[in-house]
């Protein structure tokens, strides 16, 4: 073993945060882009032009969410199980909406009619930001508690329904999720595309810029001031994972407790709400691609926002607080823990070159005029 | 106490959604080497045709592609929305592969099949082979991952229970990879992908020969598919027999249900090539059996039995038995007994835990058991004999009919009179169903052969699953029956538009029906 079990923990923590920012900058982008795709392409050439940007991209990107997935289940098997089986409808509602998106970047441009054509564009569109909303909604419910219990040979029970999801505060979550990917998606839009689509893009993305902030703020003081969790006693961090085995209580501002204990963190939410203003700005003056850059740094900070509030919590119980899972105790072993390690020194390094090399090699603005000439090679 | 529709329900939704998901991914890991053949000899001749085959089935390969994916997604929620309590207690083992599988081999495929369609004009030539090479190996490592998942299921090596946890452990990777279950099964199935892609092409290509239209076009695509399918079909076959070999050390019950044989017979045992088997009676009625063929296919030798299931019920008896105990122990265990010589009786009797778990079914605590119960239990320890024994026999018989269509079209190819053998150009044609029937009926006996256990003698499956209700289930079925019928409606819309068309679809001007529109009198042959 490379590392101690503690160690081993507190990196896979963070790896999964990686894999959760590597998501949201590039498929998450996609999503944005699905959803301002009405907004800004008027005509079919628009709409291709800003669909050609991300055509060869979105399947290598969408590949962030399901190794996501893949690495919560072998890192974190508890979270998987008890989250996918608990937002039963939440997750399916999600997995019926993402089927539209590898069959619209496809099929969209295999037939020319009006009618095929706008279809896919609905379809994109649901297959985009329901996703987007409803992780948006789901994290937002991990700062609220999930009401779940595990029994004594750890299996997991949900006790609350779909719409329970749907509380004035994971809806805000939601919007926030929707507002910062649309944001990001503009600034790509406004870099990779020309003339008007480029305008339009830069307008709309400055917009969901703006009401993004706003949100983050909202939620911000929200968070303040609800119940968190706090973990009064639980077995060392280097034993055997198991969930069960501590005691939780909730009082009221407990999330924010982390960032007075080390200041530091105070950075993450920081970046979340400067990069969103510092993209804007560059934006405006006609920098889009460093405005990219900013958007991208928005997003690592709203996700480690989150993870740094929550921590070392994963899935607060609402139900049963002592049952919560935690990045300490719903792990893998330490030998699954330092393979899984292992292998994504290895990869993930890999996959970032080799993804650069796929962006350089399609690194050119989209512009309507070449898109109208060239209808069959292209989406 | 365990409620019987429920799991029953939770079943079918993962039979379904797998047997459906993998109608699409056999002519992806099939499709993407046909392709890197297509364009390395575009590449090395320089040829357009090839360059313009390459193009065209590369356009049916991202119609069927965009679906493989889609319901690829639906299998990775899956594991934790339905069986969670599945999820938790081998996710330390299970999830591994499945997560370097999407480090590894996912990601390899999906960046560059982006690169594939839309790079023709930013790569050069051999940049862009790399790239279909690429997509290729991250396909079919994709496929080996996933099978080295499953193979596991089958075959659960290199873990351990452990009961502070209360879940298995993993306790050599090495041994989870390299299991021989695992090798066997991904060379099987991979081949089997290359099998239906070879009959995919050679069908089609068939048929445009059959139609008189884009004739050298066809002809080339003909070639590659017999070539490469004959070498594929053969592969499955002998694939096939080495599994056969597997499953006799290590499973057993598989072999004894797929094959009828109700009691241990002396070695070697005969294959039972046809018959009916009766589980009531506990006999297979005119059979037609050929000596020896069981005994050398699944113990290579003449002289080891084959046990038969009334000799194995024995021994699941046995073990039901120790796996009382070994519950037993667990619980003690798990309430604060932990003593050293109680965990050293336990670590003993693990093994059988499995076993033991096979009465939840009947009583919730396990140690409570009747006699009947673990009467029941041992009956319920098997597969229904008689889907084991058709599935089996149907895909079988798709194999050998395919392997003659292969060889006669490689044959008479490379005495190139295939167009005068218009017979063999139908059947080829007809027999494109033939793979994904094999294909699927394969899958049937794998996975329901493994029946009553979810990860073969450990975990029962009936409490593998999720805490949800029958109601929860039926919404969610009727939801992917839904889906998934209207993903079928339009991806076949769409596949048999672009197969009418052909070539003609990638508008360079020189195929059949663009030819026909400018100049009617030069009907043939759009050439290099």
């Amino acid at each position: 073993m490379i590392f101690d079990y503690e160690t081993l923990k507190l990196l896979w923590w963070l790896i999964i945060g990686i894999l959760l920012i590597g998501f949201a900058v590039t498929d998450g982008m996609d999503m944005g882009v699905a959803m301002l795709l009405r907004l800004v392409g008027k005509t079919d050439s628009e709409r291709r032009t800003v669909i050609n940007t991300i055509g060869a991209h979105w399947d290598g990107n969408q590949v962030w969410f399901i190794t996501a997935g893949g690495a919560l289940f072998a890192a974190w098997p508890m979270v998987y199980a008890a989250a996918f089986s608990g937002f039963y409808f939440a997750m399916l509602l999600v997995l019926f909406a993402l089927f539209f998106r590898p069959l619209a970047f496809d099929y969209r441009s295999k037939i020319d009619t009006y009618r095929w054509r706008n279809n896919w564009d609905w379809a994109l569109l649901a297959g985009s930001a329901i996703p987007a909303l409803v992780f948006g909604v789901a994290f937002g419910n991990l700062f609220l508690g999930v009401p779940f219990n595990i029994d004594n040979l750890l299996r997991a029970s949900y006790q609350g329904s779909f719409f329970g999801l749907l509380n004035p505060f994971g809806i805000l979550a939601g919007l926030v999720s929707i507002t910062m990917l649309m944001g990001h998606a503009g600034m790509w839009l406004q870099l990779r595309t020309d003339s008007d689509v480029a305008k339009r893009s830069g307008q709309y993305g400055r917009y969901a810029l703006l009401v993004f902030i706003a949100l983050f703020a909202i939620a911000g003081f929200w968070v303040a001031n609800m119940d968190g969790y706090q973990i009064v006693s639980m077995p060392d961090t280097q034993s055997y994972a198991n969930p069960i085995g501590k005691v939780v209580t909730s009082a009221p501002g407990a999330w924010l407790d982390n960032y007075s204990a080390m200041p530091l963190t105070l950075i993450f939410p920081a970046l979340g709400i400067g990069m969103a203003a510092v993209a804007w700005f560059f934006s405006k003056v006609g920098k889009p691609a460093l405005g990219l850059v900013s958007s991208s740094l928005m997003l690592v900070g709203v996700i480690m926002t989150a993870g740094a509030s929550l921590f070392p919590f994963v899935m607060p119980s609402s139900n049963n607080p002592n049952v919560s899972l935690t990045m300490w105790d719903a792990v893998s072993s330490h030998m699954t823990l330092n393979v899984m390690f292992v292998a994504a020194a290895i990869f993930v390094p890999l996959i970032l070159a080799y993804t650069t090399w796929c962006y350089v090699k399609m690194w050119r603005r989209v512009t309507v005029h070449e898109i109208e000439n060239n209808t069959h090679g292209s989406y | 106490m365990i409620d019987e529709t429920f799991v029953d329900l939770s079943r079918l939704q993962f039979a379904i959604t797998a047997l459906y998901h993998f109608l699409f991914v056999p002519l992806t890991l099939g499709m993407t080497w046909i392709l890197v053949i297509m364009e390395s000899v575009y590449v090395m001749t320089g040829r357009e045709i090839y360059r313009d085959m390459t193009k065209f089935w590369g356009k049916l390969f991202g119609i069927n592609f965009a679906i493989g994916v889609a319901t690829g997604l639906t299998m990775e929620f899956e594991f934790g929305t339905n069986w969670s309590y599945y999820s938790h207690y081998v996710g330390d083992v299970f999830g591994a592969p499945l997560a370097i599988e999407g480090l590894m081999a996912f990601f390899l495929e999906s960046t560059f099949v982006g690169m594939f369609f839309l790079g023709w004009d930013r790569l050069t030539r051999r940049q862009h082979l790399g790239v279909t090479f690429l997509m290729a190996v991250g396909t079919n490592l994709s496929a080996l991952w996933i099978l080295i998942a499953n193979g596991w299921m089958q075959n659960p090596v290199g873990a351990e229970f452990n009961y502070q946890t209360m879940r298995m452990e993993m306790t050599s990777f090495a041994e989870l990879v390299f299991n021989p279950v695992a090798q066997v099964k991904f060379i099987h199935t991979v081949s089997a992908g290359y099998v239906a892609a070879s009959m995919f092409v050679l069908g089609i290509s068939s048929y445009y020969i059959l139609k008189g239209r884009d004739i050298s076009f066809a002809k080339r695509s003909f070639s590659v598919a017999s070539g490469f399918g004959l070498a594929s079909i053969l592969c499955v076959i002998l694939l096939g027999d080495e599994s056969g070999y597997e499953v006799g050390e290590v499973q057993k019950v598989k072999l004894a249900t797929i094959e009828a044989e109700w009691h241990t017979e002396e070695a070697p045992a005969a294959f039972t090539m046809f018959g009916f088997p009766d589980s009531e009676e506990q006999v297979t009625r005119a059979a037609i059996k050929i000596p020896y063929a069981l005994g050398i296919i699944a113990t290579r030798s003449l002289d080891e039995e084959v046990e038969g299931i009334s000799d194995l019920e024995k021994n699941h008896e046995k073990r039901i038995r120790n796996g009382m105990l070994a519950y037993e122990y667990l619980d003690k265990l798990r309430n604060g007994q932990d003593t050293p010589e109680n965990i050293a009786t336990f670590d003993g009797l693990k093994a059988d835990l499995g076993y033991g778990l096979l009465l939840k079914r009947y009583t919730p605590n396990v140690v409570d058991a009747t006699e009947a119960d673990i009467q029941q239990a041992v009956k319920d320890s098997f597969p229904l004999v008689g889907p084991m024994f058709w599935s089996f026999r149907i895909m079988v018989a798709c194999g050998v009919a395919m392997l003659i269509v292969f060889a006669l079209a490689f044959y008479y190819n490379a005495h190139r009179v295939i167009e005068q053998k218009r017979w063999l150009l139908w059947a080829a044609v007809f027999s494109i169903p033939l793979p994904w029937i094999a294909i699927e009926f394969g899958w049937v006996v794998a996975e329901y052969g493994r029946q009553p256990w979810a990860i073969s003698e450990i975990l029962p499956t009936f409490l593998a699953t999720s805490s949800l209700t029958t109601n929860d289930l039926i919404m969610s079925i009727a939801g992917f029956v839904i889906f998934y019928t209207g993903l079928a409606i339009v991806e076949g819309w769409l596949m048999l538009r672009f197969v009418r068309q052909g070539p003609s679809s990638l508008h360079t001007n020189k195929y059949h029906f663009e030819k026909i529109n400018q100049q009617p009198a030069e009907e043939q042959g759009a050439q290099s």
